[in-house]
């Protein structure tokens, strides 16, 4: 409450001004619209002329070029600003080459200088007042909650009326839609239509939230912020396994995560106290930055672009804000200072990540098949150890392993696992094995302890005689050798053939180390050139005396099977050590290259926070954007929410709350979901939405009136339901749902559909192939940054290289191609003809079923004549007397009129799957 | 089209005009019946309450369309334009320690050799222009052309420096020039895609975002063509559906959708069924344009087509043909030009030597065919990689191959037709070819100059996203005015 208490009497006062006489002055209504069309541009964050700036309040009112200020406050003929607006000189009248401002706005600049030119802040920094009430119910009929009073109140204002309530029908896909993201079934729409009962659509709405597609529909939304793909982007759109990741999200939604938590978790989750698994993998949210593994590029380069990239999507996805231009200099328009850029960017600067090839650091889990392998081998192994040999236990059960094998000197490490490498190391494709192995190129290893350790295997493979060798160097590249293995031919070269796994071991005796070092191993061509020396996929450590040798053979049995128990990799974020942390510093024009000052952690201060308070760490700063200290963080959350169900957001400009972005529609409605949120419900997504979906104004019809497109043709107030077209997941997943195509398993690996183009790179090894990915939820398809499904960028889908706030919704005849001639979609036309064809028996009840199953409600007269007409021509073409035809998949196999049937009923729900109606959220 | 439902259609532009006139945000239902594939005029995009829409074009075009021929990975001035004997003269010595002071490069590391010119040069046409003997049908056509010598980047890495040629920035996320391009102006022809994209030798490193719509409607995405099989993605029907069932469901399809919207009225159904029908006569005229097969055969054998193959002299024809029928911006890619050295064929010798073949005599064609065809006035074709090559070869192996590394100080375009000089040459590199000693131009130039030439002015060509006013050349720009007739 006191923290607020000065905003507020501010907010009153200010709000009393504004109120009470026309010819009181409002800084943000009145002025701030002015400066930021007419003024900014030369006097803002880049250009200050006359060394006069509009931007912040202390710049406005200090001493110009000329030494004296240029608003004189209460005095406007003493304000030379006021003065160049009405000079008679062209050449210093303001706006300089520009037409004057209008009489009117020099009217208001002089006006509001003489009432003593009061400055406010943008109204998206000013925390929302904590007493809003809803307007008064004056229509009691219509409202049902507190929303609707808000709205109630505007339309009206607007000379419009609320519309009627959308039929039952329409409004049972629309939630389904809007809250799972699938459409109902024809036998849940059955089951609704005959609910009578008063509560049956409340009792729908808590079904949908509570079920586990709910988490798939909002994961989707989530994904475009977070940028969210299974490659790296740039040349190369190497692989990235990160999908445990987009699972975690999944889960959050559908265990009503507080959004609060939520954020943190995927911001700061390493920096919690003894984060588990499951909150490091959510830290993966910042390692969707695209990573570049073309051959020749510099990894600090790229480091910087993500860390950078991570500062601007941090901003966009909490505070609405955009940053990017504060990159290279202060923000033209909005209270942003160039350095204030690099103070946000120190939160992140000292994360360990490298753009390096391996993309440590990592955390590893096991899949559930192969948890209950690994814990009965583990419980096996220790049931044998003796007990000074059993590390303590640990939440991460693969860290456990690995200390237990290196403790016994069973010792493998991943050639890949290099930290540093010079240019000409690569990985192959499948990112298992060095590759690209050139003469004189290098790789280094972090923190190797080498203490007991007398012989390093390499397991390599090489196709000629004499390929090369490997040299042993410790803590640098000059640093001591302590062993060299000659590499020499594994497998002969053919055609056709991949002999990188055909690997053999090279053993090599090293000198003796004492403790940990960085290791460097330098390769060396051999007896002749090639591009590619040989090919590594892994090292083994050989301990004098390994504390395994102490068991049987059946436990080095056991360690080996442990160790081989593949695991599941996701990036995390993760701080460097203290010591090794990197310092920030601000790029002068945006250049990495040009560094300026060195910068500390610290927030923008237009957010008002005290120089002792200001947060220490990434998890403090994400704990201040989701605190009630921040003024942005809830409503543009609800803002997000807000867009998806009712079409666009109560801030249009979903990515962009300051004074450029769109200014509210409803104020005081964001002000009061936002406080809602974080206080009533504690920052619980689905309370939030059942407040939404079952409020009047969501439950209205979408048809229009002439009247109302007429003043209101985008519906910005909300008197009718906006018809919007679903998203390119929505409309494949509704596709594959009435199809009964769709396989609705949760979670899990990406999967290959035909959809997926690999690219270069191909598709991973861990990604689903084959029958059981064919059907699965858009949101699973595996995703290449540089080869992504077409069909879903046709219909408005983002690549998912950078933040995308708002889909912008297209209607173009490539999408009328796909819908028509894609093969998947075609495929779901052959199986609905075929549950058409069985479930009922004549014609017309067989066309009415298939337009019942695709648009949940039942076809009008008109429209069933209709697609009569298109059977019968279709009946007509595919005469069986005709050999020259070409038949539908699944009419092929059929005999005489079945044939002609099928493939009729086949043309029709191909035409079912393409109308408007299908596609379009009624 | 009956008269109900040209009524409708009238109806839809007059609802998208007034969206439009009431400053409406963004795409949704305010595309006009013309803004399909970016073919269609600024009507269709509404986000720019900003902007003065009856100035587009700002001032009189000299160009209505644009070919541009992209060499991915970035060939070899220094073995095909820019002519250095002195590098010769230093062939096989170490760099001089100054060239390397201060600077960044891919691959070379340490102190590496100069490498002379692989190839000999002449002098060629009236305009006396230097072309190696790497492109002997080129030389027949250097009257025509305008050569930047001294353009310059600031990437040298490839996928980052395509980025930035295509879409002016390093970064991912921004539209790309066709974009930008069909966004200003629409396409002439309303039934083929306004920006068209054609690959030889594989796809560009950078990827399908070289082509993306970044911030724009995705209207205005690159669409993806090919010479052989399907000439755009699911432009054929599936089996089963031959041509008259696909008309007829169509018709039903937007009888249906016409009732519908008599049922709710949302304007945007009419813009949906004008789409239908939009993409129904699609299936014809995009095949019959992408049919190189209906040539002559002297043109053909101009271009020296392969016939089922997707090669750059099937794109250079089809290039053409595509402008001929009124596509606005033509883009193609040929990969295959990073000349390392790091093998047999992939230097700038015998390598960059044979690569050349593919591209002389249709490129040489192109410009050829168009003048004869008097399309060349009006048709600004572009030639370049996303950055040059350096006179230092790149000392990766000590081989016998000869390879040369990325080089982003000064490297060689030329631009042809579309109101830019014939037979000129601009720019000049210091005599090894390393820095640039005048006319240097940067990226952000020659897509100002790009625009100029289309009648828009890249700084007035803006867009509005996260509260900013976007451009193609972000802060930067300058129209190279000296290469304009």
């Amino acid at each position: 409450m006191n923290k607020y208490l000065g905003i507020v009497l501010l907010v009153i006062f200010f709000g009393s001004c504004t109120n009470t006489s026309d010819t009181v002055i409002s800084f943000n209504r009145d002025v701030r619209p002015i400066l930021n069309n007419k003024c900014l541009r030369c006097h803002g964050g880049v250009k200050a002329n006359g060394e006069f700036s509009l931007l912040f309040e202390e710049d406005a009112f200090s001493e110009t070029q000329s030494g004296k200020p240029a608003i004189v406050r209460g005095n406007h003929s003493k304000s030379e600003l006021y003065k160049r607006l009405v000079h008679e000189d062209v050449e210093l009248r303001m706006p300089l080459d520009a037409p004057p401002l209008t009489q009117q706005e020099i009217d208001v600049l002089k006006q509001w200088i003489d009432q003593g030119a009061k400055w406010e802040k943008h109204w998206a920094y000013i925390p929302p007042k904590n007493n809003i009430t809803p307007p008064k119910k004056d229509s009691l009929l219509w409202s049902r909650n507190e929303i609707d009073q808000f709205v109630y109140a505007k339309m009206t204002q607007k000379g419009l009326s609320p519309s009627p309530e959308a039929a039952k029908e329409v409004l049972l896909r629309r939630l389904y839609l809007d809250l799972i993201g699938l459409p109902p079934t024809v036998e849940q729409v059955a089951r609704f239509m005959k609910d009578t009962a008063e509560n049956a659509y409340e009792k729908e709405v808590n079904a949908l939230l509570a079920s586990k597609h709910f988490g798939e529909r909002w994961a989707t939304v989530w994904m475009d912020l977070a940028r969210y793909a299974d490659s790296k982007g740039y040349e190369k759109d190497s692989n990235r396994e990160i999908w445990k990741f987009r699972d975690w999200v999944i889960d959050a939604f559908n265990n009503d995560m507080p959004f609060d938590e939520f954020s943190i978790t995927q911001l700061a989750g390493d920096l919690l106290p003894q984060p588990t698994e499951e909150q490091l993998i959510a830290t993966a949210f910042h390692r969707n930055t695209l990573a570049n593994d073309e051959g020749g590029t510099d990894n600090e380069e790229f480091r910087v672009a993500a860390v950078l990239e991570r500062v601007a999507t941090t901003y966009e996805v909490w505070q609405g804000t955009t940053m990017a231009c504060v990159q290279c200099h202060s923000h033209p328009y909005d209270p942003f200072k160039h350095k204030e850029f690099y103070q946000s960017m120190a939160f992140f600067n000292t994360a360990k990540d490298n753009d390096s090839y391996f993309e440590e650091p990592k955390v590893y889990t096991y899949s559930e098949e192969n948890k209950k392998e690994v814990e009965a081998l583990l419980a096996s192994v220790k049931s044998e150890l003796k007990p000074t040999d059993i590390p303590p236990q640990t939440k991460y059960r693969y860290g456990e392993i690995q200390t237990i094998l290196k403790h016994l000197g069973y010792r493998i490490h991943e050639a890949e696992s290099y930290y540093e490498s010079s240019p000409f190391i690569e990985l192959d494709e499948s990112l298992k094995h060095l590759w690209q192995v050139q003469d004189s190129s290098w790789v280094k290893y972090d923190a190797i302890d080498l203490d007991a350790v007398q012989e390093i295997g390499f397991f390599a493979s090489a196709t000629i005689p004499y390929a090369g060798h490997i040299v042993i160097h410790l803590d640098s590249l000059e640093g001591e050798k302590i062993g060299e293995v000659k590499i020499t031919k594994t497998a002969v070269a053919k055609r056709g053939i991949d002999t990188r796994n055909n690997t053999r071991e090279f053993k090599t005796a090293i000198s003796q180390v004492k403790g940990t070092h960085d290791m460097y191993l330098r390769f060396y061509k051999g007896e002749t050139y090639a591009g590619n020396l040989f090919f590594v996929d892994k090292m083994r450590f050989y301990e004098k005396e390994p504390r395994m040798n102490a068991y049987d053979a059946a436990l080095k049995q056991k360690l080996k099977k442990l160790a081989e128990i593949p695991a599941t990799s996701t990036p995390i974020i993760q701080e460097l050590p203290k010591n090794k942390a990197r310092k920030t510093h601000l790029f002068e024009r945006g250049s990495w290259l040009n560094l300026g000052d060195e910068v500390s952690k610290s927030i923008p201060d237009i957010f008002g926070i005290p120089e002792n308070k200001e947060p220490k760490d990434r998890l403090a700063f994400a704990q201040w954007m989701l605190s009630d200290e921040n003024p942005l963080a809830a409503r543009v959350a609800v803002n997000r929410f807000w867009e998806q169900i009712f079409g666009f957001g109560l801030v249009a400009s979903m990515e962009e709350f300051g004074s450029q972005g769109d200014k509210p529609t409803h104020p005081e409605l964001l002000d009061w979901l936002a406080l809602r949120f974080m206080n009533e419900h504690q920052w619980r997504i689905k309370p939030l939405l059942r407040e939404m979906v079952t409020s009047a104004t969501y439950m209205q019809s979408s048809v229009v009136t002439p009247d109302k497109l007429e003043k209101d043709a985008r519906n910005q107030w909300l008197a009718r339901s906006h018809r919007t077209r679903l998203s390119a997941e929505q409309i494949r997943d509704q596709v594959l749902t009435v199809s009964d195509l769709l396989n609705p398993i949760v979670g899990g690996p990406s999967v290959v559909n035909s959809a997926v183009d690999g690219g270069w790179t191909g598709v991973p090894e861990w990604a689903v192939k084959g029958d059981s990915a064919k059907y699965r939820r858009s949101l699973y398809t595996l995703w290449k940054r540089v080869t992504p499904p077409k069909e879903m960028l046709i219909f408005d889908s983002p690549d998912k290289s950078v933040c995308t706030s708002r889909r912008i919704r297209t209607n173009t005849p490539l999408q009328a191609l796909n819908l028509l001639n894609d093969a998947t979609f075609f495929e779901a036309s052959n199986a609905l003809a075929t549950q058409m064809a069985q479930k009922e028996a004549t014609i017309d009840k067989q066309l009415s079923y298939g337009y019942f199953k695709t648009m949940g409600k039942t076809i009008t007269d008109e429209k069933l004549l209709l697609l009569k007409e298109l059977y019968h021509d279709a009946y007509e073409h595919y005469d069986v007397g005709n050999r020259e035809l070409e038949f539908p998949e699944i009419a092929i196999a059929k005999k005489g009129t079945e044939k002609r049937h099928l493939a009729a009923l086949t043309v029709v729900a191909n035409a079912l799957l393409n109308l408007d109606e299908f596609i379009v959220k009624g | 089209m009956d008269i109900l439902n040209e009524a409708h259609f009238r109806q839809a532009e007059y609802n998208t005009r007034r969206h439009f006139l009431k400053k409406c945000i963004s795409g949704m239902g305010a595309l006009t019946l013309g803004s399909v594939l970016g073919g269609g005029n600024l009507l269709a995009n509404t986000m720019q309450p900003k902007r003065s829409y009856s100035k587009i074009p700002h001032f009189a075009p000299r160009a209505k369309h644009v070919i541009y021929l992209h060499m991915a990975g970035a060939p070899s001035q220094l073995e095909l334009f820019d002519y250095k004997p002195e590098l010769q003269k230093m062939d096989g010595q170490a760099c001089p320690p100054s060239l390397l002071e201060g600077k960044r490069f891919a691959f070379i590391r340490g102190v590496p050799q100069m490498l002379g010119p692989q190839v000999n040069f002449k002098q060629y046409g009236e305009s006396r222009s230097w072309v190696s003997d790497n492109l002997p049908h080129f030389t027949k056509v250097v009257d025509e052309v305008a050569f930047l010598k001294a353009v310059q980047t600031d990437e040298f890495n490839h996928a980052p420096a395509q980025f930035l040629m295509q879409t002016g920035s390093a970064r991912t996320g921004r539209p790309s020039l066709g974009g930008w391009v069909t966004y200003g102006l629409g396409s002439p022809n309303k039934d083929l895609p306004g920006f068209v994209v054609l690959l030889s030798s594989g796809g560009p490193t950078g990827g399908k975002r070289l082509w993306g719509s970044g911030f724009l409607p995705t209207v205005h995405q690159g669409v993806q063509c090919q010479a052989t099989g399907t000439p755009v993605q699911n432009l054929t029907n599936p089996k089963g559906i031959d041509s008259e069932m696909r008309k007829k469901s169509v018709e039903i399809i937007n009888k249906i959708n016409e009732q519908e919207y008599q049922e709710v009225k949302d304007p945007e159904i009419l813009t949906r069924i004008s789409q239908y029908e939009l993409a129904f006569k699609m299936q014809t005229s995009v095949p019959e344009v992408m049919n190189i097969e209906k040539e002559p055969d002297y043109i053909k054998e101009m271009y020296g087509v392969t016939p089922g193959k997707n090669s750059f002299a099937n794109n250079c024809l089809l290039a053409r043909r595509l402008v001929e029928n009124g596509v606005r911006f033509v883009q193609l890619y040929d990969k295959g030009w990073d000349m390392h050295g790091t093998g047999p064929g992939n230097g700038v010798g015998d390598g960059l030597k044979n690569k050349c073949k593919q591209i002389d005599q249709p490129m040489s064609a192109l410009l050829l065919d168009l003048k004869q065809r008097g399309m060349l006035e009006d048709t600004l074709v572009i030639w370049g990689g996303e950055f040059g090559r350096t006179p230092m070869m790149e000392a990766r192996t000590g081989e016998n191959f000869l390879g040369r590394d990325h080089h982003n100080e000064a490297f060689t375009m030329w631009m042809a037709g579309g109101g830019v000089k014939p037979g000129f040459t601009y720019g000049e590199t210091d005599e090894i070819g390393y820095s640039a000693i005048n006319g240097k131009v940067h990226v952000h130039d020659i897509q100002a100059t790009i625009l100029n030439q289309l009648g828009l002015d890249h700084e007035r060509l803006t867009y509005r996203f996260q509260g900013r006013d976007f451009r193609l050349t972000d802060v930067h720009g300058n129209v190279i005015k000296d290469i304009l007739t």
